[in-house]
């Protein structure tokens, strides 16, 4: 009854290509937006902003970024995390070493600089494929956190290569509480999903898809294989970069190249796993899910131990919480291989014919 | 010229110790095709129940045996409740399942055998050997040696066991084509448990020589991340590969470790210890772009 296109008629080529082609999905992202940029500012405490709001935001645009290389091009990557490590030094890097730069612009040229990390690590994939070049991205992983660590030129001679990210000044006015850093994240992260969504669906997206399908068909019917996966890993980086240059601006303001640790980069892996692999919408829900949990199990596994008068230590949290990371995996694999965003798939494709199903 | 055999053999050496982790890697993935990334949690299992065990008053040979009987248990069980669900989908949401295991495994095993690193005991001291430091005045660790010698005898029996026993054959049989072995009668699922057993007891082979050398402790799971460079570089589905690859890795990384780091410091200036960490990989990496399928591996074809 509310979820139905019956009656949508598509007068034009425009209409019928927009990126929500369905009115009760274009009044719901509104909906949405709405309730990010007007009504969550007023209502969330600065605790929301800096430990829940502000990482989700940035995790999701990180997943985001891994999702167009393993769920749309198909190239698995164990080193997303390095890649926001490049983003974070570069952007930086641009702040400090370029007179007057833009805080914007040099986000745009970390991302940029990630790219061309990402497309140097991506050459690998013109020549091996599956496993062997998801082992291979976790060289990028080691090298790229080992630089940042010894050359001292990259952290400008701080020890051990700790950086403290510059003040945010946009238009002379300076982004310094959490809600203003909060609204500035999200306005990047809408900006970059809405053009990732428009993305997936032109034809470089569809060479990617095809190349994830099979890359020797699709190479047969006319893709060039070079410049589409290394596309799909310049696009991936640069996102890993923005998000990279966020985490280090809007999140935690003094960041160091071991925090980009391969743990990082197998929690973005588990966030599109959970969330869906090739959804943009899964990249959110899986950054949620994986960014909620441990908060949730800190709260209920004391209770529940409480509750069967059971001996608890914080080291059994930390425990409980990896146990609980990998079950969860191995369950979304095996019971529902598409993730979150599969569910939402099929709860709309139930609601087309609620209430009446026949 | 002596330093340099000096570390050429510790290299070797240690690369031996890589091998012993990438063996249970390829063993899994000949038979099953499943690329195992919980192996080092594997390794890890296994010495902690060893040790564990030990804990609780058995002796050396039970505890063996006690953590042999867990790891096949465990392997048994991730066949049968993990696997066997995923039998069908692709190769990577396979790979994927098995960081989960990972990561199970690394919640689990601290919280049965508790997680503060330990010693392993196995009566072989970690000492230079006299003779050689006399003679030629090397340092050359027994330690090192006997894990050598263990290697060997692990491959030579596995290989025995792999060529004259009729679960050997099985297994090269599942190894070569699933349908066709499943068509002549062999049981698939009986096979995989076995070789998730066989896994389980490559794993706690390495653990036990890991853990003797290095303690007991959380970092013996990172063994994994040590042994994937030799994987690729040996190829995933050749035993002689991870041999061989762990022997190059082993060496090469020690003389990087000695020889690159003083020359980027007269280019750089600073400090740059520490390659050991991406050398392997790297070098791999650039090793896998002449041959795409390792050393030994089979070369694959497309079909379209």
């Amino acid at each position: 009854m509310l979820y139905r296109e019956a009656g949508q008629f598509k007068t034009s080529y425009a209409a019928d290509q927009q990126l929500f082609p369905i009115r009760q999905d274009r009044i719901g992202v509104l909906v949405l937006l709405a309730v990010a940029f007007l009504a969550v500012p007023g209502v969330a405490s600065e605790y929301w902003f800096s430990a829940i709001l502000i990482p989700f935001l940035i995790f999701a645009l990180a997943a985001l970024g891994l999702n167009i290389l393993t769920g749309y091009a198909g190239q698995l990557s164990l080193g997303s995390a390095a890649f926001m490590a490049v983003g974070a030094y570069a952007a930086y890097n641009f702040q400090l070493r370029v007179e007057g730069i833009p805080i914007l612009a040099s986000f745009v040229m970390a991302g940029l600089t990630a790219a061309s990390v990402g497309v140097l690590f991506g050459l690998p994939s013109l020549r091996i494929k599956g496993f062997y070049l998801a082992v291979a991205t976790l060289a990028a992983q080691f090298f790229i956190v080992w630089c940042l660590t010894k050359f001292p030129w990259l952290s400008n001679n701080s020890s051990s290569g700790v950086i403290s990210t510059q003040k945010l000044m946009i238009f002379g006015h300076e982004f310094e509480s959490p809600r203003e850093k909060y609204l500035l994240v999200l306005a990047i992260v809408v900006f970059m999903a809405l053009a990732a969504r428009n993305l997936v669906r032109t034809s470089t997206g569809r060479a990617w898809m095809a190349v994830r399908d099979m890359d020797v068909a699709a190479s047969v019917i006319g893709i060039r294989l070079m410049p589409t996966k290394l596309l799909a890993f310049a696009v991936s980086s640069f996102y890993c970069g923005v998000a990279g240059a966020l985490y280090a601006f809007c999140y935690l303001g003094s960041v160091e190249p071991d925090g980009f640790s391969l743990e990082m980069s197998f929690k973005i892996l588990f966030m599109i796993i959970i969330g869906g692999v090739g959804s943009i919408l899964g990249s959110f829900l899986g950054a949620a899910f994986i960014l909620l949990l441990p908060i949730f199990l800190d709260v209920a596994l004391p209770w529940t131990a409480e509750l069967f008068h059971l001996p608890f230590s914080t080291a059994t949290v930390s425990h409980i919480q990896t146990l609980v990371f990998g079950a969860l995996i191995m369950f979304f694999l095996i019971v529902e291989p598409h993730g979150l965003a599969r569910l939402w798939q099929i709860a709309k494709e139930k609601l087309r014919l609620w209430p009446f199903p026949h | 010229m002596q330093f340099f055999l000096e570390v050429l053999i510790g290299g070797l050496l240690s690369g031996i110790m890589y091998s012993l982790v990438a063996l249970g890697f390829v063993l899994i993935y000949k038979a099953s095709g499943v690329f195992n990334f919980a192996q080092g949690a594997m390794v890890y299992l296994a010495a902690l129940s060893v040790v564990g065990c030990m804990e609780k008053g058995a002796p050396l040979w039970l505890a063996i045996i006690l953590a042999f009987v867990i790891m096949t248990l465990f392997g048994i069980a991730t066949e049968k409740f993990v696997l066997r669900k995923l039998v069908n989908q692709p190769p990577i949401a396979l790979f994927m399942a098995t960081i989960g295991l990972a990561f199970f495994i690394e919640g689990l095993a601290p919280m049965i055998f508790g997680n503060d690193p330990r010693a392993l005991d196995l009566g072989i001291v970690d000492e230079p050997i006299e003779a050689i430091l006399d003679s030629a005045g090397m340092v050359i660790s027994k330690f090192d040696l006997v894990a050598a010698g263990v290697a060997a005898l692990l491959v030579t029996s596995l290989a025995l066991f792999f060529q004259y026993t009729r679960i050997g054959r099985a297994l090269r049989a599942v190894a070569d084509d699933h349908q066709a072995a499943l068509s002549i009668g062999i049981p698939l699922q009986h096979i995989w448990a076995i070789v998730w057993g066989v896994a389980g007891f490559v794993a706690l082979v390495a653990g036990m020589m890991w853990g003797a050398r290095n303690g007991v402790q959380f970092a013996l799971t990172f063994t994994a991340l040590k042994a994937l460079p030799v994987l690729i570089l040996g190829g995933f589905t050749s035993v002689p590969g991870a041999i061989v690859g762990g022997l190059i890795i082993g060496a090469s990384e020690k003389l990087a470790e000695i020889y690159i780091p003083p020359v980027m410091q007269s280019l750089f200036g600073g400090n740059f210890g520490g390659i050991e960490g991406w050398f392997p990989y790297v070098l791999a990496l650039l090793f896998l772009l002449v041959r795409p399928e390792g050393l030994f591996g089979e070369r694959h074809i497309d079909r379209v």
